[in-house]
């Protein structure tokens, strides 16, 4: 592959990291605005990608990964 | 990004990291469990429970569950006194030699409905205990709770340092790549990046959170400092208010939440102790909706005449503290957000260790010479392997 632009290129390093922190922000604080309501349920769902993410890239996901290049 | 400049991210991720790891991973440890205090309280048969009773039962008289309490330790004073946290049915009185502060502390639950004595918990001792003392300041007080903060600040400047490196490893690797096929140190480098960046935002506000508590007896002193010294101004020069000279505290209590609608106890600092006046019963109320429920609202009666001397609200930097608390102890969301901040919590030991891990192996590969520049030979390795 050659090397892609740098955006492209800082959207292929970034864009996963970006999306699981503003997922934890979000899950962070929305139970701090609701009462075991629908707060709860949105931290549950924003907190719990970010842990099924790295419990799958760490370990469930077996096969050897494709590389980039 | 610049050769020199990932040197200079390196050197920096290396040392914040290195000085702080040891006491990050027994803060982790020991925060694993306490997540869980109130499950694990029920499962020892330490949480104590109340009776059942018909929910219209009347509640007893305040100053009578005192007297149950001082009946116990006649010896001691009482320094605060609190409705249970998830049962407000129950009272739990803390009794000291003195008002000072101290550790030297026993506990007497009361039915709220009878005043009848429940029990006499110690939380001073026992395995949890001893797990919350390693984790707040290490039996050391509040040196050991700044030292602590301090150690968390190198945590988030190891956090931040290393997600600038993140980009310099991950050059060239899809998200999650975890290169099994070669050497453990390869694939434990993958992991670190993989969990690090996983647990990044987490990590962050639960340091940052668990910082700020560390500063929270500093806060409370300034708060008097800032705020109570004009409230206290007509009190000058007068000495501690006697307990036999003090007024009734359940009609205290009344006129406090007159001052607060909507609004339920948290507890009660008694006069002298560390959160009140020593003229004053201030009286912690909070509200009742999910934010304002995180917030407080000292009501300062007057300990001789039961009249609200006043209600001041509590500056940006204390309600800061008090929302930080949550956010720290992740028990705002439920079972499923304990169960998360465990698992979060696993991760974040698992950074740790494999980053530990990884600078023991290298400074063991490493020749002599080269250990200056030994901190970019991750670096380059990983983009070299990419």
């Amino acid at each position: 592959m050659t090397q892609p632009p740098k955006y492209r290129h800082f959207v292929f390093l970034w864009a996963w990291p970006i999306a699981l922190g503003l997922l934890t922000a979000v899950g962070l604080v929305a139970a701090l605005f609701s009462e075991d309501g629908w707060g709860d349920h949105l931290a549950a769902l924003c907190l719990g990608i970010p842990v099924l993410v790295g419990l799958w890239f760490g370990w469930l996901r077996r096969q050897t990964p494709r590389r980039s290049e | 990004m610049q050769n020199t400049t990932i040197k200079t991210w390196a050197w920096v991720h290396k040392w914040s990291s290195l000085v702080c790891t040891v006491f990050m991973l027994l803060l982790c440890l020991t925060g694993l469990p306490l997540i869980f205090h109130h499950e694990i309280g029920h499962l020892l048969g330490t949480e104590v429970e109340a009776p059942a009773m018909p929910p219209d039962t009347p509640r007893a008289n305040l100053d009578d569950v005192l007297t149950v309490a001082r009946a116990q330790y006649p010896d001691r004073v009482v320094q605060f006194a609190s409705p249970g946290e998830d049962d407000y049915n129950l009272w739990f009185v803390t009794m000291t030699p003195t008002p000072e502060p101290t550790t030297d502390f026993r506990s007497v639950v009361v039915d709220a409905r009878t005043a009848a004595l429940l029990a006499e918990p110690r939380f001073d001792q026992g395995f949890m205990w001893i797990m919350f003392k390693l984790h707040v300041d290490l039996f050391a007080g509040l040196a050991g709770k700044l030292f602590l903060g301090f150690m968390g600040l190198l945590l988030l400047v190891a956090i931040v340092s290393g997600t600038v490196l993140y980009a310099p490893f991950m050059r060239k690797l899809q998200f999650g790549s975890v290169r099994r096929e070669r050497q453990t140190h390869v694939k434990w480098l993958d992991l670190h990046n993989l969990l690090g960046i996983v647990t990044l935002v987490w990590l962050l506000v639960v340091g940052a959170t668990g910082v700020i508590n560390t500063w929270a007896d500093l806060v409370i002193k300034y708060w008097q400092h800032d705020q109570l010294t004009s409230i206290l101004q007509p009190y000058q020069g007068q000495p501690l208010v006697p307990a036999a000279q003090r007024a009734q505290l359940q009609p205290a209590l009344e006129a406090a939440q007159r001052q607060v609608p909507d609004s339920r106890l948290f507890f009660v600092a008694f006069p002298g102790t560390s959160y009140s006046s020593p003229h004053h019963y201030t009286i912690f109320l909070k509200g009742n909706e999910p934010l304002t429920s995180k917030l407080l609202w000292p009501v300062l009666v007057d300990a001789r005449t039961a009249e609200v001397t006043a209600a001041p609200s509590m500056p940006w930097y204390v309600k800061t503290l008090l929302l930080s608390q949550p956010l720290h102890f992740g028990d705002y969301g439920g079972r499923p957000m304990q169960i998360l901040w465990a698992l979060l919590d696993i991760a974040s030991i698992i950074v740790l260790g494999s980053g530990l891990y990884l600078w023991l192996r290298k400074r063991k590969t490493a020749p002599r010479t080269t250990a200056p520049a030994a901190s970019t030979a991750t670096a380059d390795n990983a983009e070299s392997a990419a």
